[in-house]
């Protein structure tokens, strides 16, 4: 089937099969691999990307429900040498280890703060529940969620 | 290496069906009755698939119909389509200020991003024991219209299950929306969920809403999840309770009545004793806060 996305801005026209995934179109297909597979039934949060804006599950997504619409991953976000004040503040905070929850944590990270850019830590715990870490925990997290909220706030 | 042991993709092919119009959605479920599945936010379903617990040879994919999503006022009831998204729900000025018993239930569900895709049609139609909305739902007195070969008919959301992932949709029938009464002047509500973790499934929850007059029941409906084949009312419990002062006596009593009625199961989440015991507390609480409720609006 025919479909047009918007992947990080760019119009996309694919040809996918009903049964493909948008994670696996975007990893596989778009080598796009800061998605990542982890548990495949919507428990854990490693495929979260936005879906016009909103948080959604890419591996629980069939790609032809994302036609016509606009998808934004991790890629979209910042390039190597001039990061996004959240992926900036994950890396000062100590908020990654391994770093596989990290894309997931960001997309959901950045959804919040558009929401609600000065979230108490109550609602940053709230908003974050459907992603998981393993390794940090998350109190660095909570903490660079803080810490991304007050920079893209910018002085005054 | 062995394939989708990690549930990485869906296997098996199947068709798929964008209808843009009730009439075009009832046409293609009847044609293909058993061999089509129903999507909606996918949060059950594409789970299923990729599991191949279910292999649909047709996917109809009910988004695309506007009619179906949103929650309106009209003049006699609060109607909310079955294609609207468990957030928007959530979001809704409409069931935040009317149906706040719905609302609690709805943001109890999952997480974010569950809320973002899943529906309350299909949160209600892969009919869990443990579906958080039906719960409220149910206390609410929502009706369940479906659309179908032969028009729509509505039943009562209650009589709307049939067992565990069963309801009475027939061939080419699915849910359309929901129609709840305005609360009455007086209607005090509570929702209590016990889960291992605020994302699990509820091991039991239990929805009250209860019209009071000061600290006296005048009319209650008291439904209980996870602890029954389906979303489980408590007839006992509100017969009991009706015209009854709220005492610490008859909380007690409802408590008892309640741990009584339920017909649980022991299964990953708990045992059926657990069950009964939570039960009980977890009916006393309810009525407790609906107490407490009553007495600071005096």
């Amino acid at each position: 089937m025919k479909i047009t996305i918007k992947v990080n801005g760019k119009p996309r026209g694919l040809d996918v099969e009903p049964n493909t995934l948008l994670l696996n179109l975007l990893r596989g297909d778009m080598l796009l691999t800061g998605a990542k597979y982890g548990c495949g039934l919507g428990e854990c949060g490693a495929c979260t990307v936005l879906l016009d804006g909103e948080s959604v599950l890419a591996c629980m997504t069939l790609a032809v429900d994302a036609d016509g619409r606009n998808v934004e991953t991790v890629e979209g976000l910042g390039e190597y040498d001039s990061l996004h004040p959240i992926q900036e503040a994950y890396i000062e905070e100590g908020a990654i280890q391994c770093g596989f929850c990290t894309p997931g944590f960001i997309m959901s990270t950045k959804a919040l703060l558009s929401e609600k850019p000065q979230p108490t830590e109550t609602e940053i715990r709230e908003y974050l529940k459907g992603n998981m870490c393993r390794c940090t925990g998350y109190v660095n997290i909570v903490r660079a969620v803080q810490s991304a909220a007050a920079k893209m706030k910018g002085p005054g | 290496m062995s394939i989708n042991t990690h549930n990485t993709h869906i296997i098996h092919g199947f068709q798929y069906h964008a209808p843009t119009s009730v009439a075009e959605a009832v046409k293609l479920l009847d044609e293909h009755g058993e061999e089509a599945a129903v999507l909606a936010g996918g949060t059950d379903l594409i789970p299923k698939m990729k599991q191949a617990l279910i292999k649909p040879r047709h996917v109809v994919n009910l988004k695309h119909i506007p009619e179906l999503a949103g929650v309106r006022e009209e003049a006699e009831q609060i109607r909310i389509g079955a294609l609207t998204r468990l957030r928007d729900l959530e979001r809704s000025i409409i069931v935040t200020e009317k149906l706040p018993l719905l609302h609690e239930a709805v943001a109890a569900i999952g997480s974010v991003q569950i809320r973002n895709m899943a529906t309350v049609g299909g949160n209600l139609c892969n009919a869990s024991p443990a579906a958080d909305s039906a719960q409220a739902l149910v206390a609410l007195g929502a009706k369940a219209n479906i659309a179908g070969p032969s028009g729509e008919r509505s039943i009562e959301l209650e009589s709307f299950f049939t067992g565990p992932g069963r309801t009475v949709l027939g061939r080419g029938e699915f849910l359309a929306s929901l129609t709840l009464p305005y609360t009455e002047e007086g209607s005090r509500s509570a929702f209590i969920k016990l889960g291992r973790t605020s994302l699990d499934l509820a091991t039991v929850s239990i929805a009250v809403n209860a019209k009071m007059k000061r600290e006296t029941v005048e009319g209650i409906r008291v439904v209980m999840g996870a602890v029954a084949p389906t979303p489980l009312r408590l007839r006992n419990v509100e017969q009991y309770l009706m015209r009854k002062k709220l005492t610490v006596e008859a909380i007690e009593e409802a408590g008892r009545l309640a741990s009584e009625s339920i017909k649980p199961i022991t299964d990953i989440r708990g045992t059926a004793e657990y069950r009964r015991l939570a039960s009980k507390g977890l009916a006393m609480e309810a009525l407790t806060r609906i107490l407490e409720d009553s007495r600071r609006d005096k």
